[in-house]
């Protein structure tokens, strides 16, 4: 159960059960989230820490929302000034961070496997924000809650995800995902940006991205960053453009009502046109607002009854606890 | 004649003469007086001889890692040459072959000298370090060879890093030719490497690890062979790890090349899903690989294509290690569980003959170097190893006399006790006193 978890490093590792269960409690925030005072206080006492080793905006600020709308205090830890720059250790940090009595911390790390690292050497709850080209698994159940949302289920349906699959920590939490809760997933990508014996994931290889699209319930369009990769990777964003591009066109061939989505921030013209991004059939603003209520799901079952405040009545907190027990934070490992 | 030591009741394994039976084996003097009836009559009726009791055991000639990696000068924080050769007596070492990547590398006289004369100081195995092939080993000029040979240098390797350059690839081949040494090439394609960190393979995609490709390797393998063909040099490839490159080194062998090759346990044992857990105890380079390349390492070995069998040790601090996956440093410690990882390889599932093992351990990685020795021969240096190749221990990597402490065996039972180690009929590692008894 996730509730008995202490940690959230990566779909690959949740039950197609305990994914439903966070989508599930998710909805619930989602609701708090249209309320006129969005703000419950079912993390009121605890402390959670952001810690970015690596640059973020959006996913930072999603993880502080969530953490204040659930009356979290929040601490924020950015690499640029700060004493990791000064050669320290992650192991370092870690002990730091124990040190100052933070229950939860939400991890950002180039490197894949980092929070995992983190988890072995904290009591407190590791979240994995990202972590190199591993896992993104926030993103990953935003994803999966924004598709359940618009198309009212995910078995059966048709997904296909466009780009750097090799790269894309986006790709891989959202192919665990998809294929735990019973989608088919198409990829499509240039042949240098397709991992090594990626079908075994379960996964269609498409051989061009009109295949991909050919009949597919929803197109995850994944962010190129030539910058970030070795320059033999592709030769250009234009010919990436040109041959990857998610155009009107392209699009024609899915479903007629397909939903189209992208991780952000996106390339406009490059991977993704213009009239695609905001098009009728983009939910990419609607991806976002789901990501608070995602991880403010994430964030309450990880912290369980962890929190001190136990007298927050008429809250999803008390709610939940009632549908789901009472989840540890310390669970047996 | 000082007292004769006789080691009594052991199986002597001398695969150099096809010896393997039950018998006596004297020492005067620091060698070996002869086996059994045949040791001299003075020798075996004197009154003051000692007896070590090894019955049930194994005696051979000490075992010769030509891998090793010492770290001084320079790095005396992840091992010294004295706690690296006592590692190696505890794994039943008594020949270590380093390598020049120390701080500074070992590329002129005055840096082999000292790592020979640390050696000495400390006596707990025989040490011939290897010079870079380049100066700073920075792939531009090539070292003094013919003076790093004879201030004791017994090979030439960028190893840590490649010779990348074919020119100064075929340039060195050239002029070890004459001096009848190795060239012994790390071998990686810097640029097919890029900056991954373990193997390109299933468990890379799936853990979102940059990858390496086995090619890496195999393409130098190949592209060395080819130099070896036209100058007559001789390539040794270290710590070969892929099915593709021992492909290619059986080839070159069966078309007259001079190529040998090693390998180092790890390979043979694990897998690349051993990184699973992201434990950087499992990084080192070349990476682990797959189980068809392990499975092709295993023939190669069993059919001679692989002539040695090598450590790799390669001790880091625990700081170093204890961190995420890709900031650690790549390499990890195998002098004390090498021959019992061998054993369990190879040995137990019977790819080979424990004899046939001792040979790779022994006089080939010997033979590799151009060094005598790996005999127990009446007259050769008393230089042995004693172990139980059966009674299975448990590896504790607090236990190391390394300074390394990043082995990804902790807590792995293995065959192959060390219970003796003598250089020159002088104990440099007991692991609990075998009897000991005056006549």
């Amino acid at each position: 159960m996730i509730g008995t978890r202490k940690d959230l490093l990566g779909l690959e590792d949740l039950e197609a059960s305990e994914i439903i269960s966070i989508l599930d409690t998710a909805r619930t925030f989602r609701e708090v989230l249209d309320r006129p005072i969005p703000k419950v206080p079912s993390l009121r006492g605890l402390t959670a820490a952001n810690l970015f080793f690596e640059a973020s905006t959006r996913t930072r600020l999603s993880f502080e929302l969530a953490e204040k709308r659930l009356s979290a205090d929040t601490v924020n830890f950015q690499t640029s000034g700060s004493s990791v720059s000064k050669g320290e250790s992650l192991k370092d940090t870690a002990r730091n961070i124990e040190a100052m009595g933070i229950h939860l911390v939400v991890i950002r790390h180039q490197s894949s496997g980092a929070p995992h690292y983190l988890a072995k050497n904290l009591d407190a709850g590791v979240i994995n924000a990202g972590d190199g080209t591993h896992e993104h698994p926030t993103q990953g159940l935003l994803d999966l809650f924004t598709i359940r949302e618009r198309r009212g289920k995910i078995a059966g349906l048709r997904v296909a995800i466009i780009g750097d699959i090799a790269h894309s920590r986006v790709a891989r939490s959202n192919i665990w995902g998809l294929t735990k809760l019973g989608a088919s997933v198409t990829v499509a990508g240039p042949a240098t940006m397709m991992p090594l014996e990626v079908e075994r994931f379960g996964v269609n290889v498409a051989r061009s991205v009109e295949e991909a699209i050919e009949g597919a319930d929803v197109v995850n369009i994944l962010r190129i960053q030539l910058e970030r990769q070795r320059s033999t990777l592709y030769s250009s964003l234009r010919e990436y453009a040109r041959v990857y591009g998610v155009t009107v066109k392209r699009l024609l061939r899915a479903k007629p009502d397909v939903t189209v989505m992208h991780p952000g921030p996106m390339n406009r013209g490059v991977e993704i046109a213009q009239d695609v991004a905001d098009g009728k059939h983009s939910v990419i603003l609607e991806q976002v607002t789901n990501g608070v209520a995602v991880r403010m799901a994430v964030l309450y079952l990880l912290a369980g009854n962890k929190a001190p405040d136990e007298s927050t009545p008429e809250t999803p907190a008390t709610e939940m606890k009632k549908a789901h027990g009472e989840p540890s934070l310390h669970p047996r490992r | 004649m000082a007292s004769p030591l006789c080691i009594r009741g052991g199986r002597v394994l001398d695969p150099s003469r096809g010896i393997d039976r039950v018998q006596d084996l004297w020492i005067v003097d620091g060698r070996i007086a002869g086996l059994g009836e045949d040791a001299p009559a003075e020798v075996r009726s004197s009154r003051s001889a000692e007896v070590v009791q090894v019955s049930g055991n194994v005696i051979c000639p000490g075992l010769v890692d030509i891998h090793v990696h010492l770290r001084e000068p320079g790095q005396e924080e992840k091992e010294t040459i004295d706690t690296g050769t006592r590692a190696a007596a505890r794994g039943g070492f008594t020949t270590v072959a380093c390598m020049p990547n120390t701080a500074p590398p070992l590329d002129d006289r005055p840096r082999i000298e000292f790592v020979v004369r640390r050696a000495r100081e400390s006596g707990h195995a025989r040490v011939h370090p290897i010079a870079a092939v380049t100066r700073g080993q920075m792939g531009e000029t090539l070292t003094e060879i013919d003076d790093l040979v004879d201030a004791g240098a017994v090979a030439i390797s960028e190893d840590g890093k490649p010779v990348r350059n074919a020119e100064i690839m075929r340039r060195a081949l050239e002029l070890t030719r004459a001096l009848g040494i190795p060239v012994i090439q790390h071998a990686e394609d810097p640029d097919l490497k890029g900056d991954g960190v373990m193997h390109e393979g299933w468990t890379s995609t799936r853990l979102g690890m940059k990858g390496i490709p086995d090619v890496a390797e195999s393409v130098v393998v190949a592209r060395d062979a080819l130099l070896a063909e036209l100058t007559g040099g001789h390539v040794h490839v270290a710590h070969v790890s892929a099915g593709r490159s021992v492909d290619i080194i059986r080839k070159a062998k069966a078309r007259g090349i001079r190529m040998t090759a090693e390998t180092a346990p790890h390979y043979l044992l694990l897998t690349e899903e051993a990184v699973e857990g992201f434990d950087p105890r499992t990084k080192m380079n070349p990476p682990l690989r797959g189980a068809r390349d392990r499975d092709a390492l295993i023939e190669g070995v069993a059919d001679g294509t692989i002539d040695c069998l090598a450590s790799d040790h390669a001790p880091h601090t625990e700081i170093e290690k204890d961190s995420d996956f890709d900031s650690a440093p790549f390499g990890i410690v195998g002098l004390e569980t090498a021959l019992g990882i061998y054993i369990k390889a190879l040995v137990e599932p019977k790819h080979i003959s424990l004899p046939e093992l001792i040979l790779r351990l022994t006089v080939n990685p010997l033979r590799v170097l151009g060094l005598p020795g790996g005999t127990l021969e009446a007259g050769a240096p008393a230089d042995l190893t004693v172990f139980d190749p059966a009674r299975r221990w448990t590896v504790r990597a607090a236990e190391f006399a390394s300074m390394g402490r990043n082995t990804p065996f902790e807590g792995w039972e293995l065959p192959g006790r060390v219970l003796l180690t003598m250089l020159a009929g002088r104990v440099t590692h007991r692991a609990e006193a075998p009897q000991t008894s005056a006549r």
